[in-house]
This record gives structure tokens, sequence and C-alpha cells, in this order.
């Protein structure tokens, strides 16, 4: 420890810190352009100069480690002079055009300037101007304003991963640029609008809409991944204009994806449905809410009347909130049905009752970084996680050593020490592998179960398998960690996978041998919650895929888009369209609806309160940000007073509070969840590892800005070149083997359905594995996501 | 008791009646100053603030952009303003309403403004038949600059030297 002075303030701190950290511990304020807690140190932009004693100059504070007994002033003659200058010296090429700046009120140039700076310039020359450039449809730039503090480039490169800006030229000539015809596609590029001191980078959605003052400011969370983010809703006049992070060190740091920022566009967008709409003779008529609720409860009666509450299946979306699945639950039990279910992507069921709990992370999101081996199993983790990518690169940064078991090579932007590319039906086999050699090299293969053991015996260990084995249990070049902090996860690819049973198994297996935190990255906001709180079929009922192979005769939908959300777009499609009664709680008008029968108006989730609980059992609520739109109502009201009025019991909620009171059955949230997150199985099932397919099977992942309703209508984020048209993508071998061409149109064909699309040569693919988007409106003609695929030339 | 002989005296004289015919018969040949409004007007400073106006460049091009720094300011609250980016990308507004019927005619919101777009002019004999007459939407405030712009920018030089 040392003892410093700073403005004649004694403090004691760490060897290392330097005199702004110092100064911040102090509450002391030291201006900076350039310093952010959370990017390395550049020292460029002067701002922090600070007087110490006994130096003849000025030094940075943020570079400036503290020694013992140091003397520092912050407002001395010396220190003001020196940081007057250096605030004259960053106005002279700044442009005087706060008026029409997006960053005037929150700008850090504009506060120091009036704080440090003198009253008025002196500087009577030309100023610079330097063209803006085009980065992509989600940050605009004005590059005159730019003060050159290089944050954006240090961003991008330290947690971003590549380095997509940079600066070229020097002095007066210097200025941040992209590639020459490169836009910044980032998944996290929307934080720079935030890192910018000044209004060089803004956000582009957001342009010229409000001023800072105007907006109303209301925390919320973010509803696209599972991770929980907590985020800040800035609201004019009844309508979302903006959305930032609020900043939760444990959580999202102070950072955003751009999922979550720039999708409340889609709260705005033409499609939602504002009004409660019944079908009449093939036509649709709005109505008002009792009308529709009285006619769907009346429909939903006379089926389950007729033919048994069995005829009634209830899809939960896992972004629905903890609420509204848990009423859904109420209303197909109170019918009598136990078809409910919230795994709509999910394709292997087997796992049903054999979990001892809820399954999730396994882990507490920081610890991700703290972590020295990490295996994920089929995640694309950049377009899945955007955030937990992050946590991943820090701990890679940091020497941890990372391996992917994976059906396509995307480009992680991390160090990847080992990495098996395979199909889906190969990656069991390495799995099994990697068990097979843990166990050789634990010496434990007498704790695996014996059909287990018996499995392994004819398994052949790859030299990439062994190799990740060894890693994972700590061995290493140079050094062996004795006892490693080891991290397996399953992501959405391998969640969806038609034998997640068998991955489910091995992984754990795998992470029993070696000590590691096991769990699943759950896809969606609520997913965890939707499973703690119950939506899964009863003792005879159906799954989400059950539900959708033998039809029902009536389903209550809610949230649910159903080609584009559930795993077989063309059955879910056709199960629709067939059923007699379909009741739909949507916020959206969407094309598969047209075959509903009722459809009411929700509100997603700036327009709602409600609970989401995260993949590492965080529940966290919220309020609704603003009024409904329209005669929209909170899901939790729909299916309480649906619920109402089929005159069931247990239906009387004045509030979304209540509701999570009776969830949690009175108790604490934090109790209820930690004694049932469990990602142990209760008991093994009869798994096989080898099969062998000659078939072509599709790799149906789910883009980045495809993954709910919301996203999906985001204007902006459908602008980002991360979408783009759908193509089968195959190895280029693959390609020649068909006797096809990169770029030229093919059928692909799963079952009866066709479509056409351009096909696409894709090296960081396997062989035998045509990758074919879902969730996307060309392709939800399309089977199973991961099911077999023919493709022949069109 | 003399002072009742006075009374007398002068109601008797018509003393009273006098002194007010005197002061009658001074007003009279006396130079009027009576101002024959709406014919004859009195004389105003460049600084009058009246009803208010959105100037244009020599161009054509309206000045505002859309900075509300005159909303933020204005202590009655009248002025309301929506903003958008033009096709040109330039910051423009798409409403800029004053609620006559709410302002107090602090001339703030011209203090505020940094491009001189929003003024007050010297005009205050307007009126409105219904309460809605008295809110000025963007294109009335355009047309009231349009037509004074004469007069508005000799007041704005006349005034230059002291601001």
């Amino acid at each position: 420890m040392l003892n410093i002075e700073i403005d004649g303030k004694a403090v004691e701190v760490d060897h290392g810190t330097t005199i702004i950290d110092a100064a911040d511990k102090l509450g002391i304020a030291i201006p900076r352009f350039c310093y952010h807690k959370k990017l390395s140190v550049a020292a460029n932009c002067r701002m922090c100069l600070v007087q110490v004693e006994k130096f003849a100059k000025p030094l940075p504070a943020c570079a400036t480690p503290v020694a013992d007994g140091m003397k520092i002033f912050t407002r001395s003659k010396a220190a003001v002079e020196a940081q007057k200058s250096v605030m004259e010296f960053l106005l002279i090429n700044h442009p005087l055009d706060c008026p029409i700046c997006d960053q005037g009120g929150e700008c850090d140039l504009q506060d120091i300037a009036v704080a440090y700076g003198a009253p008025a310039s002196r500087y009577a020359e030309e100023k610079r101007v330097v063209l803006n450039k085009n980065i992509g449809p989600l940050v605009s730039t004005d590059m005159t304003r730019c003060i050159q503090c290089t944050r954006c480039v240090r961003f991008l490169k330290e947690v971003g991963g590549m380095m997509e800006l940079g600066m070229v030229g020097r002095g007066e000539h210097a200025e941040i640029t992209a590639y020459v015809d490169k836009s910044v596609d980032s998944e996290l590029s929307g934080n720079i609008i935030d890192l910018c001191p000044v209004g060089a980078l803004t956000s582009k959605p957001f342009r010229y809409k409000a001023r800072t003052w105007e907006l109303t400011r209301r925390p919320s969370i973010a509803p696209h991944d599972g991770l929980g983010s907590q985020i800040e809703v800035h609201i004019k006049d009844g309508k979302v204009l903006r959305v930032l992070p609020r900043e939760k060190e444990s959580i999202n740091e102070c950072w955003l994806s751009d999922r979550d920022r720039f999708s409340y566009e889609g709260l705005n967008s033409p499609d939602r449905l504002t009004v409660p709409m019944i079908k009449h003779h093939g036509e649709w008529h709005e109505t008002d809410w009792k009308t529709a609720l009285e006619f769907a409860a009346g429909q939903l009666k006379d089926i389950t009347n007729a033919d048994g509450g069995e005829q009634l299946g209830v899809l939960v979306s896992p972004n629905s909130t903890m609420e509204e699945a848990y009423l859904a639950k109420q209303i197909a039990h109170g019918l009598g049905s136990s078809n409910i279910d919230y795994r709509l992507r999910q394709t292997d069921f087997r796992l049903d009752g054999k979990r001892m709990g809820t399954p999730w992370m396994g882990c507490n999101i920081p610890d991700l970084q703290e972590m020295d081996r990490i295996l994920v199993i089929g995640s694309n983790l950049r377009n899945e996680h955007p955030l937990l990518a992050n946590r991943i690169r820090k701990a890679v940064a940091q020497g941890a050593e990372l391996s992917l078991v994976n059906p396509m090579d995307d480009d992680q932007l991390m160090a990847v020490k080992h990495k098996a590319i395979c199909t889906p039906n190969d990656m069991v086999n390495v799995l099994a592998q990697i068990l097979k050699a843990m166990s050789g090299l634990q010496r434990l293969s007498l704790c695996l179960p014996k059909s287990l053991n018996d499995l392994l015996e004819t398994v052949r260990v790859w030299d990439n398998s062994q190799a990740m084995a060894e890693s994972l249990a700590g061995l290493g070049k140079e050094v062996d960690l004795v006892s490693p902090r080891t991290g397996i996860f399953l992501g959405n690819i391998a969640q969806s996978h038609p034998r997640f049973t068998e991955l489910y198994s091995l992984a754990e297996a795998i992470a029993s041998l070696c000590g590691a935190t096991f769990g699943i990255l759950s896809p969606a906001a609520n997913s965890t919650g939707a499973h703690l709180v119950g939506v899964l079929p009863g003792e005879h009922g159906l799954n989400a895929k059950a539900m959708l192979e033998s039809p029902r005769k009536a389903y209550l939908l809610v949230n649910v888009e159903p080609e584009l959300d559930c795993h077989h777009a063309a059955q879910a499609r056709q199960a629709i369209a067939e059923a007699e009664c379909v009741i739909a709680l949507t916020a959206y008008k969407s094309e598969a609806l047209e075959h509903a029968d009722v459809l009411l108006p929700i509100a997603p989730f700036t327009e709602t309160s409600g609970t989401y609980m995260s993949m590492e059992g965080r529940v966290q609520s919220f309020t609704a940000v603003t009024k409904p739109l329209g005669e929209c109502r909170p899901g939790w009201k729909i299916l309480r007073v649906l619920g109402n009025t089929l005159g069931l019991s247990g239906f009387d909620f004045d509030s979304s509070e209540q509701v999570k009171n009776a969830i949690f059955g009175g108790q604490k949230p934090s109790t209820v969840v930690w004694n049932s997150l469990n990602n142990n199985l209760r008991e093994l099932i009869d798994i096989q590892v080898k099969i062998k397919s000659n078939v072509l099977q599709r790799l149906g992942e789910v883009p980045q800005f495809q993954s709910d309703a919301i996203v999906r209508r985001s204007p902006p984020l459908q602008k980002t070149r991360a979408v783009q048209a759908p193509v089968a993508a195959m190895h280029s071998q693959l390609l020649t083997e068909l006797g096809l061409d990169d770029g030229e149109m093919v059928t692909v064909k799963q079952g009866v359905a066709s479509v056409l699309l351009k096909a696409k040569r894709d090296d960081r693919l396997p062989h035998g594995v045509v990758r074919v988007p879902t969730a996307l409106p060309v392709t939800s003609l399309l089977g199973d996501l991961m099911g077999e695929i023919e493709v022949t030339r069109a | 008791m003399l002072a009742k002989i006075k009374t007398v005296l002068s109601s008797l004289m018509l003393v009273e009646l006098l002194k007010g015919m005197a002061l009658t018969g001074r007003y009279f040949f006396a130079r009027k100053i009576t101002i024959q409004f709406p014919e004859e007007r009195t004389p105003m400073s460049p600084r009058f603030r009246g009803l208010h106006a959105l100037r244009r460049y020599p161009n054509g091009e309206e000045r505002c952009i859309a900075c509300k720094l005159c909303e933020a300011v204005c202590p009655a609250m009248a002025i309301t303003i929506e903003s958008e980016q033009r096709e040109d990308n330039t910051r423009r507004t798409t409403r800029y309403d004053i609620d006559l019927t709410k302002c107090i005619f602090c001339g703030f919101c011209e203090e505020s403004c940094p491009v001189d777009s929003i003024v007050e002019t010297r005009i205050f004999d307007y009126h409105g038949e219904k309460r809605g007459d008295l809110l000025y939407t963007k294109p009335m405030l355009l047309a009231v600059g349009d037509k004074y712009e004469t007069q508005i920018a000799a007041d704005r030089s006349a005034d230059a030297k002291y601001r």
C-alpha cells in the first residue's frame, strides 16, 4: 500500500494505481476524454494533466502510477493552466455546431469546456474539415467533431475483438477511419456511441429525433437474450426513442449489444397489432376486448368440452415474462390440457423428466472471465450471446484456453486453442472422444457409469480430441494447472440439435470428470424462467415438437410467430392453418397468424410489467415504461381476464406483483431459484454414440437479428451487413460433388417443401452440412432446422 | 366667517368654472398628442417584442435548425418542436408551434436562438376569433417572417451594435 496526498487529502492505494484512479476513489474530479476504466490507457488527449510535487512538468493522471508519498495537485495554478491550455488546443478544430449536434446536452467536451476552458477563443484561423464516413446503419459519423481520443478504436480492438476503426495521418491530418469501403460490423458497435466523448459518433436511428433534456429515462431489462442486460429506456411523448445500457458490472458491465440497443425501433413498427380482431367467415373484423375474450373463451371451451383438454396445445414464447408463462400454464391446466411448452426450437426431448432441476448456466456471468479452460459446444457465441462472448474473450485474453465443438467455423474474434468443426452427428462423436480421453487422463473411468464406459469402448480418440481433453484437464505445454477453473457450456445450436440428449449427457459426464462448471446458455430472455414456472408438458402432455407433429384442434399462442419461432416451420404453418381454433396473443400482425381465429394485441416489454429470469438465475422485475399502444394490454392482464371469462379459479390477480408472488409461493425469489437450479441428470439415458448417416444435414441457425418478433421488425438492425438474403452455404468440396457452382440458384428441399436459394461456397462448414438459416420469411417454408435436406440445381 | 364669505363670493363669480374653462381652453388650442389608431401609430423600438416570426436566409432556406433551445428556455412552455433529419441530411423541424395564449412575450426564445431564426416582430395588433386561432404553426410563423423580413432585418441590424 502506498500513501499519497491529492489536493491535501491523504489516501492509501494499491501499488500500480494510477493518479486518476486514486482521485476517482477520493471523489476528486479530474477532466478526461481518452481515459475509460474499461479500456487501455492511451494518454493522448492530455486533458487530465495534474501537477505533481517535485516534477517540473505537469503529468497525465491517467498514465502516471502513483509512488509512495506523492503529493498531487489537481487545482493548483500550474494544473489549471495546463488544463486550460489543453482545452484551448482541443477546441481549435472542434466546430461550433452544438445546436445541431445530438451529443449537445450530454457532451463531455461541452461540460469540460465550460468547467475548465477559457470563456472565449483566441483562434481566428480556418478550422479543418474531415469528411464523414459511412460506417453502417447504426452509427452516424460527424468526423469534424472528433478530438482523436481513440476510445472507439480501442473499444473495437479490445472489447469488440476486431480493429474495425483506426487512426490515419498525423497531427493536423489525423483522422479516425474504417477500412476502405468497410462498415463497422461488430455486434457491439453501438457502444462506441456511448464511449465517444464528443458528437463524432452518434446513433443513426436516433439522429435529430430529440434533445437529451426532453427525454424521460426509465429502467428496464433487455428482452432478447438470456443475459438479462439492464437497460435504460428513453421516452418522449410516450414513444421509445432510444435505449442505453445501465451500468451493472456483474451482468452487462457498461456495454450493450446492438440487438438490445436498437431493437426498440421494432416497437414503433407499422406491423403492430393495436385492436383485438376476430375472424368471421374468413374476414377479419376489429372488435372490443369483451367480445374478443368471450369469443376466445367460448371457442376454447367448446373444443375442450367436446374433444377433451388434450386437443388444446399451448405454445409460449421463451421471451414472454414469467407472469405470462405462469398464467398460460394455469389456463392450460384449467382446461384440462397438459400440452404446454416454451422450447419451440428444441427437437430432442428425451431429457424431459430426467433432470434434477431447472437447467441454467451453472455459474455467474462474471465467473466466465475468471475461467482457465472453456469448452463451448454448439454455439455461435457472437450471434447468440454477444456480451457473453465478450466475457469469454476477456478470459482468453488473460490466458484461458478456449475449445469449440461446432458445426461451423464462424470467427468468434478470439483465439481458439482447439476446435472441432464437424457435422452435427459427429459432434456427439467428438464429445465421446473427449470423454474417453478425459477418463484416460484422470484414471477416472471407474467413476463413469457402466453404460457409458461400454459405449466408450469402441470409440477411437483423435489427436484433436485428446488435445481438447488435456486442455480441459489443465495440462499445458509449459505449466500444468493444479485445479483449473473449467467451464463447459451448451449453446443454442446444441439445444436445437436432434441429439441434444447425447450432447448433454456426454458434456455433463466430461464436466463431472474434470470438475468443471457445466451449464447451458439459455437462448431467450426467459427460457430459464419459463422452465422454473413449469411451462412444460405434463405427464401425458405433448411437447412443442409433438404438438405440431400431431396437430391439435385448438392452439393458444402466447407471443409466438409459429413459422418463424418453431423448429419445423412447414409443420407449424400447417398445424396452425388446419386447427379449428387458434387464439393468438401477439404484438404484431404476422403472416402465419392469418390462419388464427382471434388476435389479441399483447404489449411488448416496454408496455408491460413483468419478470425475466436470466440464464444465471437472476430474477429481475421491471415495470412498463410507456402506455400500451392503442388497445394493447399487458399479457398477464389478458390471460387473467381470459381465465376469469373461462370461469377458472385462481385468477384473481390485480397486479403482476401478485402473479409473481403466486409463482414463488410468497417466498423470496432467490430462495426458490437456488433450490431449483440444477443441471444434473437424475438418471442416465440410453444414448448412442455411433450413428453413421450419409444424408445431407441442414444447419438451421437463427440469425442474430431474427431472434424474436421485435428484433425482426427493427429497420436499422435489418439494414446491417449481418442481415443478408438467405443462401444455401456449403463446403466447396460438397459444392463440387453436387455439381454446383458458387452463386448459382439451387432448389433446397426438405420433405415436400422446397425453396429457391443461391448456393454459396463456405469453407467454414464441414462436409455434409448445408447451412440454411431459419426464422426468415423465405426459409419459413422449409422443415426441421437440423433435419435432412436435399440440394439440386434449379 | 371670512372663509364662508369667500366661498359664497367665488361660487357667485363662477371662479371654479372659469378655471376649468381656462384649462379646457389651453388644451383646446395646444398641440394634440392623441394618436388616431389604427391610422396613426406611436413610434416603436427595434427591440419591440410582438408577434413571433420564423426567418429564412436570403436564399430561401429556413434558418431554424431544430436545436430546441427556445423550447427549453421558454418559461411559459409555449413552444413545441419536433425534429427529424431532412432528406438532404440536415436537421430540421417537422413541427414548430407557439401557443400565443401561453406566451408571455419575454423574448427569451429570440435571445436563445443561435441562428436568429425565431424573432419577435413589431406586430402586436393581431387577433383570433376562436381559441385555436392563436396557436401559430410553422407555416404561419414562416409566413409572418416572409412578409416582414425587410423590417425584421432592419431591426436586427439597428440593434446589432448593442449585443
